[in-house]
């Protein structure tokens, strides 16, 4: 028998078997089910409807429900979606569920904190996953959310299902899954100051296209992806949905390590490699010397160009968030570009945690704790002219009318986000450049699509942000 | 499930995402609740930019405005349909309109799931590529049990993909009464 990759290993051994192989169709058992308020009520509808009234979930500390799509609105639906939330949390005895306050502010929409160090609340769900410890290598962990690929960054396997999936594994714990192939991407030598992991995964994404992947798994090696921080492998493993993967997979190492041995709220887990004899589908190889700066044009992931080539386009908005674009280093490598200078152009910043927001207030610009007469990261950026708003998916996608940062008419905005469908980012005659923080923030500055490289001089360090 | 389901097609193009057939702003309804759900019907397909929908005409709209059901019963689409978000509130919106079969070229993993294991729609793959050969309008009547689908406007037979592993959760009417026959879990 040929030997296995991780995302086999790891199926292999959550259903029992000794061996599996692409194509075929396991029953798997799920470590951990995440939902969030925009299909958590769906779900939560569905498991009463199936499981009957007073039904339990399988293990209450396994199920994570983590609000935050439609949490910075004043819209009453979205309000009464997280109420079905707390009551499910109430009825089931849930352990893990993180509560918007929604703090009164006038005049306008209620904020789901007031101090991002003081909340319970999160933001958003794939950021918010592994920074409460519900992330482990060699685990499966399902999400109601096409996202919840992000976690494969620390070499789990993790996928999005719908409610009907989720509220089947909220009764039995379980769910069908079949073996994807792999496509085996590596990346040779270190990350150039210039370029980010966002550069790396449209450069896949435009390779091999919006399908180019479905049913497979991304599996990301090499040095270069070594070279990378784990919320930059999270960046490539987050947007493998964009070319319809079933999930993707880094390696583990001891950063991986380091950070799931101070987070995890489970002791024991599991790490796998590939074997030497894995089998690949596909297989591409990079060199990071040669790449450039890259954007996805709009309207779709795989319209690939370089910032340098579009530098023509002008932009009214730049967005820097969502669980792409809105951790902390990137925070830091918008912030090293915006620093001392004025954005031309309404630029728009949304934490992807509360975690992320009070270290923007605690961390330096080199990602260590500012002293007091220093700037923090959230200086530097509001000195720039940007505004700040509270974590949570926000405008990433569109929401209702009110939404910050939502694209209400014919903007042209480039963003850190994932998605540049029509209308994904609010009105349909919208149009959205995907790009990496440095190449967005360099565009911020100018107000034209900007290659980094006329800013980017030397590496930026992001020290301890992200790291334990 | 029936065999043979009939009715007119209407027609779309490559890359339907998810966010074209429902957009974000509506996903605030509960689609447990039956009186919300309902307008998953009305705003199925609301998201595809006007030129695109109803090929080969264009801007003809999926549901008319103000009503909750559609006059079409067989969506034909072309490649990756379904892809992006993983809201389950897609395949729900088409079925809730009264469709009842897609037929794309190829299907984004996680809709093609979404319809089979919440039972809302079949699936079906084309062998070869419909969006140019069916209008939007055209009668079809497709064959479960022989795989094919008929235009009748049109007189032509085209030849649809076996279903596969997933036919017996499809038959079953979804993965729980799947489940249920297969003595999973408790009737
Ligand atoms: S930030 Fe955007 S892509 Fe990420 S989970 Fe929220 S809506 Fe989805």
């Amino acid at each position: 028998m040929p030997g296995m990759t991780i995302t086999e290993k790891i199926m292999a051994k959550n259903s029992g078997k000794a061996h599996v192989s692409p194509g075929e169709n396991v029953w798997v058992n799920v470590d951990i089910l995440m939902t969030h308020d925009v299909c958590g009520p769906g779900t939560i509808g569905i498991f009463h409807e199936k499981f009957g009234r007073s039904a339990k979930v399988w293990d209450k500390d396994r199920v994570v429900i983590i609000p935050d799509h439609y949490i910075f609105t004043a819209d009453d639906k979205c309000h009464r979606n997280v109420q079905i939330l707390r009551d499910f949390v109430r009825e089931q005895g849930l352990k893990y569920y993180y509560d918007p306050e929604f703090v009164k502010n006038e005049p306008g929409m209620p904020s789901p904190y007031k101090d991002p160090t003081k909340t319970n609340y999160k933001g958003v769900c794939h950021k918010a996953l592994p920074e409460e410890g519900h992330v482990r290598p060699g685990e499966i962990l399902l999400g109601t959310d096409s996202h919840t690929c992000t976690a494969g960054a620390f070499g789990q396997f993790a996928t999005g299902v719908g409610n009907t999936d989720a509220a089947f594994t909220l009764g039995t714990g379980k769910t069908w899954l079949k073996v994807p192939p792999t496509m085996k991407f590596t990346f040779h030598g270190q990350i150039p100051p210039y370029l980010t992991a966002k550069d790396l995964i449209l450069a896949v994404i435009g390779e091999i296209g919006v399908a180019g992947a479905t049913y497979q798994t991304m599996y990301f090696a090499g040095e270069g992806i070594s070279s990378l921080t784990l919320e930059d492998r999270m960046t490539l493993t987050n947007m493998a949905i964009e070319a319809g993967g079933k999930n993707g997979v880094c390696d583990v190492d001891e950063k991986t390590l380091q950070y799931v041995r101070h987070r995890s709220t489970r002791p024991n887990w599991e790490v796998f490699r590939d074997d030497a004899d894995a089998q690949y589908c596909y297989q591409r190889q990079w060199d990071l010397a040669t790449l450039e700066p890259l954007v996805a044009k709009p309207h779709s992931p795989d319209n690939r160009d370089t910032a340098h080539n579009c530098r023509s386009v002008k932009i009214d908005r730049a967005y820097i968030g969502s669980c792409t674009g809105g951790k902390i280093t990137d925070m830091i490598f918008s912030a090293s570009i915006l620093k001392g200078n004025k954005v031309k152009v309404p630029t728009f910043v949304v934490p992807g945690s509360t975690e992320v927001h009070a270290d923007m207030k605690r961390l330096n610009l080199r990602g260590v704790p500012k002293d007091t007469n220093e700037k923090s990261i959230e200086d530097i950026l509001l000195d720039a002219g940007c505004k700040v708003g509270p974590s949570g998916c926000s405008a990433c996608l569109g929401g209702p009318a009110d939404t910050f940062g939502r694209l209400n008419g014919s903007e042209v905005c480039i963003s850190t986000t994932n998605r540049n469908f029509p209308g994904r980012m609010g009105s349909p005659t919208s149009a959205v450049y995907l790009a990496s923080p440095l190449t967005v923030a360099a565009s911020a500055l100018t107000g034209h699509v900007t290659d980094p490289r006329e800013y980017v001089t030397q590496p930026i360090e992001t020290g301890t942000a992200g790291v334990l | 499930m029936e065999n043979i389901i009939r009715g007119k097609a209407f027609v779309l193009g490559d890359n339907i995402d998810t966010d074209q057939i429902i957009p974000a702003k509506f996903l605030a309804y509960n689609p447990s609740d039956p009186a919300e759900r309902k307008f998953f019907g009305m705003y199925a397909m609301n998201g595809v930019p006007a030129g695109q929908t109803g090929l080969p005409a264009g801007n003809i709209p999926f549901v008319r405005p103000n009503e909750f059901k559609s006059e079409f019963t067989i969506v034909i689409g072309g490649k990756n349909f379904g892809c992006g978000s993983s809201r389950e509130h897609a395949p729900l919106a088409i079925a809730e309109a009264g469709a009842r079969v897609v037929i794309a070229e190829f299907y984004a993993r996680i809709f093609f799931r979404n319809c089979v294991n919440g039972g809302y729609l079949v699936p079906c793959e084309s062998v070869q590529r419909l969006v140019e050969k069916v209008h939007t309008g055209d009668e079809l009547v497709v064959d479960l049990a022989q795989c094919t689908v008929t235009n009748e406007t049109r007189k032509a037979t085209y030849e649809l993909k076996p279903l596969g592993d997933v036919k017996p959760i499809i038959e079953a009417g979804g993965v729980f009464e799947y489940a249920r026959m297969a003595g999973m879990i408790k009737r």
